[in-house]
């Protein structure tokens, strides 16, 4: 318990202590902590950005689908209007043909039924001559009559 | 253990002298063999086990917090680098909480006066008789030495010059940021122009020896009350655990009762010897403060 040089060599020690602690201990150990601080801060800050980014994206996300929904209704209903109309189309064009059909029926029954009857007017005629021949018991000479049968053709 | 051969007296006699070189009365340089021959050496001697302890207990320090300041990263940290940048961190919330001036040395003051004292304070735990019986087969088997003659005291803060030598370094840094900031007249209004104070030019020179009485006390009790407050606990748990060393040789009972005793002083020790070098620190940062400020 006495005091000597011991005192003076624990002053000295203490000192180059203190000194090495100073230079090559406190500096490094504190710019780590302040680094490492600065990195977990941005890493905290760029997770909150991405979730907000995250937020924005699932927004955009939900309006697009609403988009896409409107859209395909729109084109839904366009293509049942075209339907409709495309059907409507064709039964004018069905309406149409069949008069067209109907019509051109019509004008051959009519041609048929005058053939026929230019037919019959002819054998009628032929009928007539023979008939008259046999009445005059002689034949007639087609040719010689020939105004006169024209005549009574043009009168059936 | 030696109490076979020695009185209690004198084992803890014994456990409470240093082992000393220094230069005896008739001129010559050498060992210590008793307390009283280092006593007699007066301020020429020097305490081998206080330095010894002290530089390996410093070197320890410097050595793992190199280590974790080499290897310190910003990326995931180890074990060690862990640890050490816990205390740092430690550290720097206490000077950060009671020192407000920009001052780059405090902080590594206080991280080197805590941990350094407490590695100090620590060799406490370590049970008295350990070392120094290794110390005395170690001087009596290799160098033939008396092994009752051979002294050696494992906690350097229970050596007055250990804590002495770090207040006064302290105190010299606190006097010489004192005068540096505040200047030389500053300095000595400091000392002279409080606490009392008048507005007579006359009244305040004769109050002039009246304060710097009153704050030479105050200024001079500063190193001293930290440097005592930190010997006279240590001291005083180092002498308990001798106390306790002696029951071991007092039968079987005392012996049990004993190794309570220890087990219970020493988990209770180690709560003081944190605190003794938390308050010193804490202390030597006021003090930093107060030299960096006026009152």
């Amino acid at each position: 318990m006495n005091i000597n040089l011991t005192l003076l060599g624990q002053l000295i020690t203490f000192a180059f202590f203190v000194w090495f602690c100073l230079k090559f201990v406190w500096p490094p150990i504190m710019n780590a902590l302040e680094e490492r601080k600065a990195t977990i801060a941005d890493g905290l800050a760029a997770a909150e950005k991405g979730q907000h980014e995250e937020e924005l994206a699932k927004n955009r996300a939900v309006e697009i689908l609403k988009e896409a929904k409107d859209k395909a209704q729109e084109i839904i209903s366009q293509a049942d209007k075209r339907a409709s109309e495309i059907i409507e189309e064709s039964k004018d064009t069905a309406r149409v043909e069949a008069e067209r059909i109907v019509t051109a029926a019509n004008a051959e029954i009519e041609q048929e039924t005058n053939r026929a009857r230019e037919a019959l007017r002819g054998q009628v005629v032929s009928l007539a001559v023979q008939g008259a021949g046999k009445v005059l018991n002689k034949e007639i000479d087609a040719k010689a009559n020939e105004d006169l049968l024209n005549d009574l053709v043009a009168q059936l | 253990m030696s109490s076979e051969t020695i009185s209690s007296g004198q084992y803890i006699k014994h456990h409470l002298t240093n082992w000393t070189y220094g230069q005896f009365p008739d001129g010559h340089w050498g060992f210590a063999h008793t307390g009283e021959e280092a006593a007699k050496m007066g301020f020429n001697a020097i305490h081998v086990d206080t330095m010894f302890w002290s530089l390996s207990l410093g070197f320890l320090f410097i050595w793992l917090f190199r280590k974790a300041a080499k290897t310190a990263t910003t990326g995931v940290p180890g074990g060690i680098q862990n640890f050490c940048e816990w205390i740092v961190e430690f550290i720097d919330t206490s000077v950060r909480g009671s020192f407000t001036a920009k001052n780059d040395l405090v902080a590594p003051m206080a991280l080197t006066i805590f941990v350094w004292i407490f590695l100090m304070n620590f060799m406490d735990l370590i049970p008295v008789d350990v070392l120094p019986q290794i110390a005395a087969w170690i001087g009596s088997s290799l160098f033939g030495a008396d092994p009752h003659h051979v002294y050696f005291k494992v906690v350097p803060s229970t050596d007055p010059n250990a804590t002495f030598g770090m207040a006064i370094a302290v105190y010299l840094i606190v006097l010489f940021y004192s005068i540096k900031i505040k200047g030389v007249g500053g300095f000595t209004a400091e000392l002279t122009m409080m606490p009392f104070q008048s507005k007579n030019k006359l009244v305040q020179l004769l109050f002039i020896p009246v304060n710097f009485t009153l704050e030479f006390v105050s200024l001079i009790a500063k190193p001293i009350s930290l440097a005592l407050r930190l010997f006279g606990n240590m001291y005083a748990g180092e002498m308990i655990f001798i106390l306790i060393a002696l029951m071991f040789n007092a039968g079987l009972v005392m012996g049990v009762l004993g190794g309570f005793l220890q087990l219970g002083w020493a988990i209770f020790h180690i709560l003081i010897i944190t605190l003794q070098a938390f308050i010193f620190m804490t202390l030597t940062i006021v003090y930093m403060e107060m030299a960096h400020h006026d009152h």
